[in-house]
């Protein structure tokens, strides 16, 4: 048997942990941790989905979390018509996300710098007001869904441990994918294009297309994280999309470590866990939250991925 | 020689911000040649290969490459017809190895790179001509290094490699041995002198050793123009250059 | 045509234009000349309203509570640009991004801790309160105009400063080569430190400006800076210009889109689909002119311009 580095040993026992925690949940009847653990799930899949750009590809996107929302209401607006079939729901929200991300696209892509940050960020705060004025979904007061989607007899969503690993093995999956992605001769290509864009265009390469691509697998791929979102909450609302979400997935990637495949994953683990237990202790929760973002910007920018030592290869 | 003319340069003009850095330049390049552009600081050599390598577009003027009109193309479709060029401040990309380094160069050359589920590291149509070309410049024993901490010299050996990759016809090589102590500039020189007569190289150079040796051709920018062009030996004579170029180097190569 | 309407539309056009203008002249010159991304600007517009409504309900005048509440506002900027922001500036732009996200999170629960969750109504004097009549028929609010004039009266200071004083020099050059100003021998920490500080002051005179309009809430500055951003990346970083025809243009369309869009709709569809698409497109008008604008312009109307 290989001998497992430190950082191999922690991505074992995170997804042991994972993988066996409906178990342990059905042991001690704490449904509350499977609750927390989807949740978990679900935006370490955004997170590692935004990692793709933030972090092999060093677009820093603030307008990630739109995705999260066309997802979930992908799932809401069909099933507020009475549509509940979960194929065109994932169908809706991948195809809306990707495509929200090919027009936004076109025209972030050929910005630089705080120009792109303030877009994006910008774009999905289109979306959300724009959600908000729709009356008819809700608006500002957002959508009930009844009933999570229907994929037929064999996977039920409406019990929590299916949805659960559902999301679990969805994560596990799209792991997999971006681990060949970014291997790939296409990934090469994103992570050499990252700051040095001259370089690559004097090799011969159109690199605000192959950013264009990576950014609508991105937004795709989220859109899918929030279509279970939206299983997984059954209330949609604008707020979902709102910047500030955005700027919590980022935490977590930089939590995490940004360009590491596992990072994100541990990055949202670790939000999620402050985030609850924080929260529990003190009405004002978020100024240590806060801060503790600060200090993590000025005195720990590798995030949890530079304690776990040096990558042996990416 | 006597061959035919592989680029074509007519009246180029390029000025940022009301300063002319090219004014009017025309120069014709021949196949296979070495061709030097020397000149004074200032004279608009750099802004002469971001011009012709399509890094920036030039205001006027002509740009021809093998018949075809390329004036205004955009960078990246440059290397597609057979251009590649090497950077005057290293370029090369830090953070991964020396071989994906040169991967990625073939990779720019073999059609187009939406693939995403092979692993590009292991595939030997892209390994095997990469190795070849970090063998010709004498780095294949770091391939499997990250190439930010190597030296300069061996930096700018990648950038040969990674031009050299792309098995080009006309390569533009700016300052090539900049910033390279004498025995790096020579191996670099003696490295050019093999790539002889296999393609075209327009150099742009200060050292005048590296010129002199390697040159078939020189051209003499002043100013934005061309005053002279000609064998070593005719540029050596002229008048006009000597007066104009604040070379030391000049004379010092004189010998 | 309601031109009395029309009128108080274009006034509140003008007069939202104006505001966005204060909050994007400072943002814009940060942005510009410390290439800093400050996310915590909208937090400084919030500071600086609930400072005026303090100080007003303890002085009982809003104009000393305005003149003492600048002040106080600048004392924060220093605060936050020495404690924080100074330490950032050789980091990369997420770095910015995340660490002034993480100074919103504590302004907005500072905020909460000391004033309330509730928001905090800032009085008007009487005279302010009141109409005033443009021509014969038309009134409209007094309080609007004061804003669009002192606005106008601050753009035009402003003018001067960046146009006329040593300083304004230092921070055009600042904004172009910021090592050669350096080794110029002007204190390039003391010039970042005075521009922060007054962004800092214009983005709380904004917030101090609307409080009585809206009141003082928590988290008021987190959605008024996304239209900030947007009136810079139309104007183009950097460029106060820019940023003040962008701010009126933004400000105007914003306003007259959520009055008019529907009308203009019925025009060629259906009372009922007008009614329905007009609220969610006005929404987005201002997201779409930004669009295009950047389809054209990469840079932004008066932005740094590309090769």
């Amino acid at each position: 048997m290989k001998s497992l580095t430190l950082r191999g040993w922690v991505t074992l026992v995170v997804l042991v942990a994972l993988a066996l925690l409906p178990v342990f949940v059905n042991m001690t009847g704490r449904e509350f941790y499977l609750v927390l653990a989807t949740r978990l799930v679900i935006l370490a899949i955004a997170a590692v989905s935004l990692n793709l750009i933030l972090g092999y590809g060093r677009m820093i996107s603030f307008g990630h979390a739109a995705y999260l929302g066309i997802g979930a209401y992908a799932v809401g607006i069909p099933a507020y018509y009475e549509i509940y079939n979960g194929f065109i729901h994932i169908g809706i929200a991948v195809v809306v996300s990707a495509a929200f991300a090919f027009l936004t696209g076109l025209v972030c892509l050929r910005t630089r710098g705080v120009n792109f940050i303030m877009i994006t960020m910008a774009f999905s705060m289109m979306v959300f007001f724009a959600f908000v004025s729709i009356e008819e979904y809700g608006g500002d007061d957002g959508l009930v869904i009844e009933v999570r989607s229907e994929f037929g007899r064999w996977v039920n969503l409406e019990n929590d441990t299916v949805l659960y690993y559902v999301c679990f093995v969805s994560l596990l999956g799209i792991l997999y994918l971006i681990r060949r992605i970014v291997h790939s001769r296409f990934g090469m290509v994103i992570q050499g294009a990252r700051g040095n864009e001259d370089r690559m265009q004097s090799l011969g390469f159109d690199t605000f297309r192959y950013r264009l691509v990576c950014y609508v697998i991105a937004g795709a791929l989220c859109g899918y994280a929030g279509a279970l979102l939206g299983n997984f909450t059954s209330f949609i609302s604008p707020e979902m999309m709102d910047w500030t979400r955005s700027g919590e997935l980022i935490f977590m990637v930089v939590l995490g470590g940004t360009s590491s495949l596992f990072g994100p994953v541990l990055g949202a683990g670790l939000f999620i866990l402050l985030e609850e237990i924080l929260s529990g202790f003190w009405l004002y929760w978020q100024l240590i939250f806060g801060i503790f973002l600060i200090l993590v910007v000025l005195f720990a920018k590798g995030g949890i991925d530079s304690w776990l030592g040096r990558r042996p290869e990416r | 020689m006597g061959e035919s003319v592989i680029l074509g340069i007519k009246d180029l003009y390029k000025s940022f911000g009301g300063v002319a850095a090219i004014n009017g330049l025309t120069l014709d390049v021949l196949e296979r040649e070495v061709h030097a552009v020397i000149g004074p600081n200032g004279a608009g050599k750099t802004t002469l290969v971001s011009q012709l390598t399509g890094v920036v577009l030039p205001d006027a003027g002509q740009v021809v490459f093998r018949g075809r009109d390329i004036t205004r193309m955009p960078a990246y479709r440059r290397p597609h017809l057979g251009m590649a060029r090497s950077f005057q401040i290293t370029s090369i990309i830090h953070d991964m190895t020396v071989l994906e380094n040169v991967v990625l160069a073939v990779q720019a050359k073999a059609g187009h790179s939406y693939r995403f589920w092979e692993s590009a590291i292991v595939d030997d149509q892209l390994t095997e001509p990469a190795i070849r070309a970090l063998t010709q410049v004498g780095l294949e024993a770091e391939a499997m290094q990250i190439a930010g901490p190597l030296s300069h010299g061996e930096h700018r050996q990648l950038e040969l490699a990674m031009v050299l990759a792309t098995d080009p016809e006309l390569v533009f090589l700016d300052e090539p041995t900049a910033g390279m102590g004498r025995e790096d500039s020579t191996r670099m020189v003696s490295m050019l002198e093999s790539l002889k007569g296999s393609c075209t190289i327009i150099l742009v150079e200060h050292d005048m050793d590296a010129v002199f040796a390697l040159a078939d051709r020189i051209t003499v920018m002043v100013e934005g123009r061309a005053i002279a062009t000609g064998t070593p030996d005719v540029i050596r004579a002229d008048r006009l250059v000597r007066e104009a170029y604040l070379g030391e180097d000049m004379n010092t190569a004189v010998k | 045509m309601d031109w009395t309407l029309l009128t108080v539309q274009l006034l509140n056009g003008l007069q939202f234009g104006i505001l966005l203008f204060l909050l994007a002249s400072g943002l814009t010159l940060i942005f510009g000349i410390m290439d800093f991304v400050n996310l915590a600007h909208g937090s400084l517009y919030m500071v600086g309203a609930f400072f005026c409504a303090t100080l007003t309900q303890w002085l009982d005048s809003f104009w000393l509570g305005l003149l003492l509440a600048l002040p106080a506002t600048a004392i924060v900027g220093v605060l936050v640009e020495q404690i924080v922001v100074r330490h950032l500036y050789e980091r990369d732009h997420l770095d910015h991004v995340l660490a002034t996200f993480g100074l919103i999170l504590v302004f907005d629960t500072l905020t909460q801790m000391i004033w309330g969750p509730d928001g905090q109504v800032i009085p008007l004097p009487a005279w302010l309160d009141g109409q005033v009549s443009l021509g014969d028929a038309i009134e409209v609010p007094t309080y609007r105009v004061a804003i669009i004039l002192t606005g106008l009266a601050v753009a035009f200071g402003l003018f001067i400063l960046v146009t006329r004083t040593r300083l304004g020099m230092q921070i055009r050059a600042g904004a172009s080569n910021r090592k050669m100003v350096s080794a110029l021998g002007v204190n390039i920490g003391l010039l970042f430190s005075i521009v922060f500080v007054i962004g800092a002051v214009l983005a709380g005179l904004a917030g101090m400006m609307i409080g009585p309009i809206t009141e003082a809430s928590i988290g008021m500055g987190n959605q008024i800076i996304i239209v900030a951003f947007v009136v810079i990346v139309i104007g183009g970083i950097g460029s106060i210009k820019g940023a003040f025809i962008a701010a009126i243009l933004v400000g105007l369309i914003d306003i007259m889109g959520r009055s008019y869009l529907d009308v203009l709709f019925k025009m060629f569809m259906s009372a009922q689909n007008a009614e329905t698409s007009a609220p969610a497109v006005s929404a987005m008008l201002i997201y779409i002119l930004m669009a295009v604008i950047l389809a054209v312009r990469p840079s932004g109307l008066f932005g740094p311009r590309g090769r």
